[in-house]
């Protein structure tokens, strides 16, 4: 029974009792039946992993989910090194214990980089005991012993013993410190396309995420938040609410400007919320975006006081009347996060106690802000982190858990507080806007003399990158930076400060080697071959991966060659996470006199792809997510009100719009895994404002593109 | 509050609700069947998609008193275990990442192939106009089109 039930990991169901070890349940779709906890000890010699003597072995996955593929990825490394087979391991999601598991977060393209090598050696670790304990038993020698297919084998007899067998001993060892890992070369998993961990829970509806929680007594939330920034909390009458049938409480919170309907239902919450009469009071300046556009503009008439880089003398290049001076002006809009599944989270606050379950990319900070605002400390407070409808880096932020925490303690209930979609969209921690002013020298002998970037962002972001491409393969270079002060909330969004610059860098560059005219790839690769070999400064890329990827992409899209004569090619490359990519994004002119883009190319170095699958749904899913925004979102404010509020004005691409195909692909290489989230995204809306370029001759400087007809 | 009779994945259910209550919440809140999502509540993202009587709809605009003698299929009862072709599809391309927005546009990609079995991908992008915030939009694509092979296998 139980080799049927490792042998289908879908329907095992893990949980922890006391004392570190682990109750298996098993739980068939159809006709659930719990089976007996397993006798004899467990072998766990570290959080990550622990085989129990019928051999189920089940392995932690320590980072939040959030649709970037680390609940695969990270116990398919675990596996590796523990050598069994993946379709003989349960997944689970590690609870929230940093004293094991170290740093578990979701952000910065950072869990596969991070935990490469430290999961590979628990893995190697508990293998090597595995192997130990089978030389043991049969008083071999351990050298004559290796480990396979989750047995360990004898190589001069023949004689196993599975990794179930052995568990009881190697239970007992202590544990070695300095094990062997395995020669990459003989991965068997590493570098395979394994599906998505959770994909038949996810396709057959079962809950997993924040939303779906249910509990005995629970009541949902829903809350009134100012309508726009620089406004708060004044008074508010709930006497319209109390008689909504199912309301069962109404709550402020005022340190948090919110006001809090209970009910049996969502429903009831939200018409309870719609019918609160709420005054809300001016706090301070009500912003508006045109206000933010002209403060850009003033910005950016002068220079910083202190350059971010400043090489050469990018003014004297620029008035030398023998170069030519080409200047621009890009602008990108603020976005909001949007994620698919609207904030929520699942708090009971009681007896001094409280108990969090939702979507966060930071659960110990959640955890460690609840403390805070609910002044209880943090041993008291459990948190359990659910599959997550996308992160996007909008759960950097702790205000959806602590808020809840605080409903529920101040209703003395176990809630849901869940935000409709306008509570999200006018309550999120932005992608601030920029705007990038431009200008380059071009010399009598047709090279890139100077480059000069001023920029400006809203507060909270990093206006441009100081030593990015092209920096180093220029003369003269200098970057400015400008922050403008806002009382709008702006926070991370996926690849921050790279989402923006990316677009106006390459756009820029795409329209020098025009006016050079020069073919866009062999201008990047004479950048490129200056950076090599007459550096100015360094950059903080290596000249020799940015070259793999143009190299590839070139490749790949047939770069330069003939196409359908209503087809156009634009590329952009990025770097960021440690990652390199390029795109080639095809533009067709459809007979409808539109614009499609049908085709993307992308060519990635990101060291060793763990999983071929999940790397590549990364990348399109970048290329389709930085496509969707650079066409058609944008959030302006007016005197503070977010004035798109939800779907119907903040707009995202369709299947319509999609590209039909998104080609990618890797290049080999043997260097450790760099971040695979976030770098596809950044060069998305230059490729294909380039090629919008190639196909209509019109320069789109500011995004969203808001194509209409050609 | 009234009480309806309503036919959920073949069973004749009755719900004490509002008549204005949407068949979202009724189906998330009174009849924990949590498979069928909340996006935006407006009919612009299809998060809530499921089938009445064969037909993709936008459960957030369905008034519970609206519903009479529909049959209405969720993510929950489109098959029994995970094998309807889309699902299958589904998995084999391996087109979910964050997985939130996955069974409306599984159920919109069902109610598809019920009425064209073969879709082209003009037929594709005009009937999968749900939104897709991690962008597997091109794995999905490709997943309707294996679908359509499967179902013909089953023919």
């Amino acid at each position: 029974m139980i080799e049927q039930a490792v042998s289908r990991r879908h329907f095992l169901k893990v949980t922890s009792i006391a004392g570190g070890g682990l109750v298996l349940g098993f739980n068939m779709l159809t006709n659930a039946q719990p089976v007996k906890p397993v006798a004899g000890a467990v072998f766990s010699p570290n959080a990550y992993i622990s085989i129990d003597a019928n051999g189920l072995i089940t392995l932690m996955s320590p980072n939040p989910e959030i649709g970037q593929g680390v609940k695969t990825a990270l116990p398919m490394i675990l596996a590796e090194e523990l050598e069994v087979p993946w379709d003989k391991v349960a997944v689970e999601m590690a609870p929230l214990d940093q004293s094991k598991y170290g740093s578990q977060n979701a952000g910065g393209s950072g869990a596969v980089r991070t935990r490469y090598m430290p999961i590979r050696t628990a893995g190697a670790t508990a293998r090597q005991m595995l192997i130990t304990a089978a030389a043991q038993q049969w008083g071999a020698n351990e050298a004559d012993c290796y480990a396979e297919n989750a047995f360990v084998m004898h190589k001069p007899t023949g004689k196993k013993l599975s990794y179930g067998d052995l568990a009881a001993k190697a239970a007992l060892l202590p544990v070695p410190t300095d094990v062997k890992l395995k020669d990459p070369k003989d991965f068997k998993i590493i570098g395979t396309r394994v599906h998505n961990i959770d994909n038949h829970k996810i396709i057959t509806g079962q809950p997993l995420y924040g939303i779906d929680t249910r509990r005995e007594g629970m009541l949902f939330a829903s809350v009134a938040k100012p309508p726009a920034f620089g406004k708060a909390l004044k008074s508010f009458d709930d006497t319209e609410t109390r008689k909504v049938a199912g309301v069962k409480n109404v709550v402020s919170v005022p340190s948090r400007n919110l006001v809090a309907v209970l009910a049996t239902s969502t429903w009831a919450a939200k018409k309870g919320r719609d019918a609160l009469k709420v005054e809300w009071e001016d706090k301070s300046k009500l912003e508006s975006t045109t206000e933010h556009t002209a403060s850009f503009t003033e910005l950016l008439s002068n220079k910083s006081d202190k350059p971010a880089r400043n090489d050469g003398d990018v003014d004297a290049a620029l008035t030398n009347t023998a170069n030519k001076l080409v200047e621009a002006v890009y602008e990108t809009p603020v976005l909001s996060h949007a994620n698919m599944e609207p904030l929520n989270f699942f708090a009971d606050v009681r007896d001094g106690k409280v108990e969090l379950y939702g979507p966060t990319q930071v659960p110990a900070n959640l955890r460690g802000d609840v403390s805070k605002a609910l002044n209880i400390p943090q041993e008291n407070i459990t948190l359990g982190m659910p599959r997550q409808g996308g992160g996007f880096g909008r759960k950097l932020k702790t205000d959806n858990g602590v808020e809840a925490a605080l409903i529920s303690q101040a209703a003395k209930v176990p809630v849901q507080m869940l935000w409709m979609r306008e509570d999200d969209m006018q309550g999120d921690f932005y992608r601030p806007s920029s705007m990038f002013k431009y200008r380059a020298a071009i010399s009598p002998a047709n090279e890139i003399v100077a480059w000069h970037i001023n920029a400006a962002v809203l507060s909270g972001g990093r206006a441009s990158n100081a030593n990015g491409f092209p920096a180093s393969g220029i003369a003269n270079y200098r970057v400015d930076n400008h922050s403008l002060p806002t009382n709008i909330q702006t926070g991370p969004w996926r690849a921050p400060t790279s989402n923006s610059v990316a677009f106006a860098d390459e756009s820029f560059l795409d329209e020098i080697a025009h006016q050079m005219k020069k073919d866009p790839v062999t201008l990047r690769l004479e950048i490129l071959d200056k950076a090599k070999n007459q550096p100015t400064g360094k950059g903080d890329y290596d000249v020799a991966k940015y070259k793999s990827v143009i190299d590839l992409v070139t490749q790949m899209s047939g770069w330069g060659k003939k196409k359908a004569p209503n087809v156009y090619q634009g590329i952009a490359a990025h770097f960021s996470f440690s990652t390199y990519a390029a795109h080639v994004a095809e533009v067709t002119k459809m007979k409808d006199g539109t614009l499609r883009v049908t085709k993307v190319y992308s060519a990635i170095n990101c060291g060793r792809v763990v999983n071929q699958s999940g790397a590549e749904t990364q990348v399109e899913g970048a290329i389709i997510d930085g496509l969707s925004h650079a066409l058609f979102s944008k959030v302006t404010f007016d005197k503070g009100a977010v004035e798109q509020t939800n779907f119907h004005t903040y707009k995202f691409l369709r299947m319509k719009d999609a590209p039909i195909e998104v080609i990618v692909k890797f290049v080999p290489s043997e260097d450790p895994p760099t971040g695979l989230g976030e770098p596809g995204l950044p060069p998305i809306a230059p490729a294909v404002g380039n090629a919008i370029f190639a196909a209509t001759g019109v320069r789109y400087r500011k995004l969203p593109f808001e194509l209409g007809k050609v | 509050m009234a009480s309806y009779k309503i036919s959920v994945n073949n069973k004749l259910l009755t719900v004490d609700a509002d008549a204005d209550t949407p068949m979202l919440w009724v189906l998330r809140d009174h009849l924990n069947l949590v498979g069928t999502k909340f996006g935006c509540g407006i009919a612009q993202c299809g998060a809530c998609t499921v089938h009445v009587d064969g037909y993709a709809v936008r459960s957030c605009q369905l008034k519970v008193a609206s519903v009479g003698n529909s049959k209405i299929t969720t993510i929950e009862g489109l098959s029994a275990e995970g094998t309807h072709p889309v699902q299958v599809a589904w998995s084999e391309v391996d087109v979910p990442q964050c997985g939130y927005c996955q069974s409306g546009q599984i159920m919109a990609a069902a109610a598809l192939l019920k009425h064209n079995p073969n879709p082209t991908d003009d037929d594709i992008d005009n009937a999968m106009t749900n939104i897709c915030r991690c962008g597997t939009h091109y794995r999905m694509r490709k997943a309707i089109h294996l679908a359509a092979k499967k179902g013909e296998l089953v023919k």
